[in-house]
């Protein structure tokens, strides 16, 4: 526990003169030298504590209302992305138009839509796209980030000042505005998607993790490696690593929240899965303007089911945040 | 004194002057990426490939990238910010207007959430740790990553459809009287607000628990001044300067975030033209408006940052060290 009190003492902000009445400021944008948040809806916490993964984090999750009820809806979409087809009571993709908008009933516990496919049908399945791509972008986005963030903190020099300038440069656009511009660029598809998305979050995740290495880097256990001639790579990906793991599983669940975010809204935008294939975001904007004709069933599922997910995630990545912050 | 705050104000507007050079980099780089031919897409598949070809020669699209990247910022830096494809007309015309809406939009968004959030991070501060610190902290979050147009589109059924007191678009019939206009910006504004409440609600709190447990706090408290007096001068002076720089680098999301509301709500300001030149492949009007959402964005910061210099002593005193 004595590098966790040193890590503490480095993390701490520097004293300054309280003589005025005022406290340290807790932003202090002289010493960021850079925009202070990041841009968008897209905000991580970026005050983390750098931390390993440990066995105790694992048993307080476990004890956390807030993450069971995330784990349990979060895994309750993974089966329906995963054997939805199976056990959906119709056909999502072809429905019977004699039998359309149909209000919920006990044929069809949502309803159905303009052109009469079962709404529950439809919703049990669109969970299968956004749960592909949303990972998977973030998965890359973690793994490219890392690095990019490894080799930043420990490096530093002009590969950090030319990375970051860019960093600051693409953080000056929304994510979504980021996204939509490149899926324009390359045209729709799953893997357009999770290469944006992947790509962005990659910058995101590595100004975190440079800010973790660059405390890490300073501290005994690093000269000490220095000292027995360990090479860079051995350095980076052998000590620093693990001892910043806790920030970047707090980075991942966050930005898998955000990805979720940031696909549903393009689909709904018409960049994401193309119709007829059930997709939440496209189904609400095929549907939303029936809502005036009272057919109110048609968006407001879809809209609960991403709901549902997005919160199932955030509630799971504030209670592993939670974690590791005390 | 004085010097080094001109010096760090000259050195941060550098900083925001190169990033918005990169940015237009990127932007233009992103534009130029873009599948198909621009006369191709603005004359359809019918036309003959000479007219394309043409055509092609007329928008200037086909010369080397250096060159048309120069010649797009020179215009920019000269006003002009490039013809429109689609209505075959100055940007311009249709960048500025759009802005000034989308302006007003956000306007409504920010006179709603930033006091709603403060006081309800005050209110968590104050209760920290307990059911209700919890359960704002919580419903902020939550609410913060639910897409606008999920939220949007539950408003629309229950206050548009369902109960009838707000109207479903959020462009007043022409004429109308500002009371009117608002009136109309309610219901579109309320996705945005539940987006940023969450973020500046935490910040809020954050620097208000910060606050709370400094020593000068309690030096106040000891020294038997009344709650409220600790309170307004000591607490919230303190706490809410940090929330300063947040509540404006949300701008640049905000304005992001229009881009959903305003295709939802059929409202006609920047997100809906950047959304429609994307669907048109109208390439100068995209650049255009996505690069005015970064020069947004960098301005709000930059205006972040300079008042909380000027409002906060202190960072010049600790940067002479």
């Amino acid at each position: 526990m004595a590098d966790d009190q040193h890590r503490e003492s480095v993390a701490a902000p520097p004293a300054t003169g309280t003589t005025d009445g005022h406290g340290p400021a807790p932003h202090d944008p002289l010493a960021a030298g850079s925009p202070p948040a990041t841009a968008g809806a897209v905000t991580g916490a970026l005050d983390l504590p750098a931390g390993r993964i440990r066995r105790e984090h694992l048993a307080q999750l476990v004890r956390s209302a807030p993450f069971i009820i995330g784990a349990v809806l979060l895994l309750w979409w993974i089966v329906c992305a995963i054997f939805g087809r199976s056990f959906s009571p119709y056909n999502p993709v072809n429905g019977n138009i004699l039998k359309n908008n149909l209000p919920p009933s006990g044929a069809h516990w949502f309803g159905t839509d303009s052109l009469g496919r079962d709404m529950l049908s439809r919703v049990i399945v669109g969970a299968r796209n956004i749960l592909i791509i949303a990972p998977l972008a973030t998965l890359l986005g973690t793994a490219v980030g890392t690095v990019v963030g490894l080799v930043q903190g420990y490096f530093r020099g002009v590969v950090d000042i030319v990375v970051g300038r860019i960093v600051d440069a693409m953080l000056a656009l929304p994510v979504v505005i980021v996204a939509f511009l490149f899926v324009v660029a390359v045209g729709p598809s799953t893997l357009t998607l999770i290469l944006v998305i992947g790509f962005v979050f990659a910058l995101l995740i590595a100004r975190t993790v440079r800010t973790a290495v660059l405390q890490e880097r300073e501290l005994d256990y690093i000269a000490a490696a220095r000292l027995r001639n360990e090479s860079s790579a051995h350095i980076m990906f052998v000590e620093i690593l693990p001892n910043v793991s806790g920030p970047i599983l707090v980075e991942f669940t966050v930005r898998l929240g955000y990805a979720i975010f940031t696909v549903a809204t393009l689909s709904f935008l018409g960049f994401g899965v193309q119709p007829p294939t059930p997709d939440w975001g496209a189904d609400i904007a095929s549907n939303y303007g029936y809502l005036s004709a009272g057919y109110w069933w048609e968006t407001l599922f879809p809209a609960l089911a991403i709901a549902s997910l997005v919160v199932a995630v955030i509630l799971i990545a504030d209670s592993i945040e939670s974690v590791f912050i005390q | 004194m004085g010097e080094q705050v001109t010096g760090y104000l000259l050195r941060r507007l550098g900083l925001a002057l190169l990033t918005l050079v990169l940015l237009s980099l990127i932007i233009f780089l992103a534009g130029q990426v873009l599948p198909g031919n621009p006369g191709r897409a603005i004359l359809g598949n019918l036309a003959s490939q000479r007219a394309v070809e043409a055509l092609n020669n007329t928008l200037g699209v086909n010369r080397s990238l250096p060159a048309q990247y120069w010649s797009w910022v020179s215009g920019i830096a000269h006003g002009n910010l490039g013809t429109s494809y689609q209505f075959r007309a100055p940007v311009s015309t249709f960048l500025f207007p759009a802005l000034g809406r989308s302006l007003k939009l956000a306007a409504v968004a920010f006179v709603i959430v930033v006091p709603l959030s403060i006081v309800g991070g005050v209110v968590a501060a104050l209760n920290r740790g307990r059911v209700l610190d919890r359960i704002i902290s919580l419903a902020g979050l939550s609410l913060s990553t639910v897409p606008e147009f999920v939220s949007g589109v539950v408003l629309i059924a229950v206050f548009a459809i369902g109960l009838k007191v707000l109207p479903v678009t959020a462009s007043a019939p022409p004429g109308s009287s500002v009371p009117t206009q608002i009136r109309y910006l309610i219901l579109p504004a309320i996705p945005l607000v539940l987006i940023l409440f969450g973020y500046i609600a935490r910040m809020a709190r954050a620097g208000t628990i910060e606050a709370l447990d400094s020593d000068y706090v309690r030096t106040a408290t000891l020294k038997g001044l009344p709650h409220w007096v600790v309170m307004r001068r000591h607490v919230l002076r303190n706490s809410l300067l940090p929330t300063i720089t947040v509540i404006a680098t949300q701008t640049g999301y905000l304005i992001g975030g229009l881009v959903v509301v305003e295709t939802l709500f059929n409202y006609p300001g920047i997100g809906r033209l950047i959304f429609t030149a994307a669907t048109d492949k109208d390439f100068p009007m995209l650049e255009a408006g996505v690069l005015a959402i970064g020069i947004v964005y960098l301005l709000a910061t930059l205006v972040a940052d300079v008042l909380y210099t000027l409002l906060n002593p202190r960072i010049r005193l600790t940067r002479a060290e």
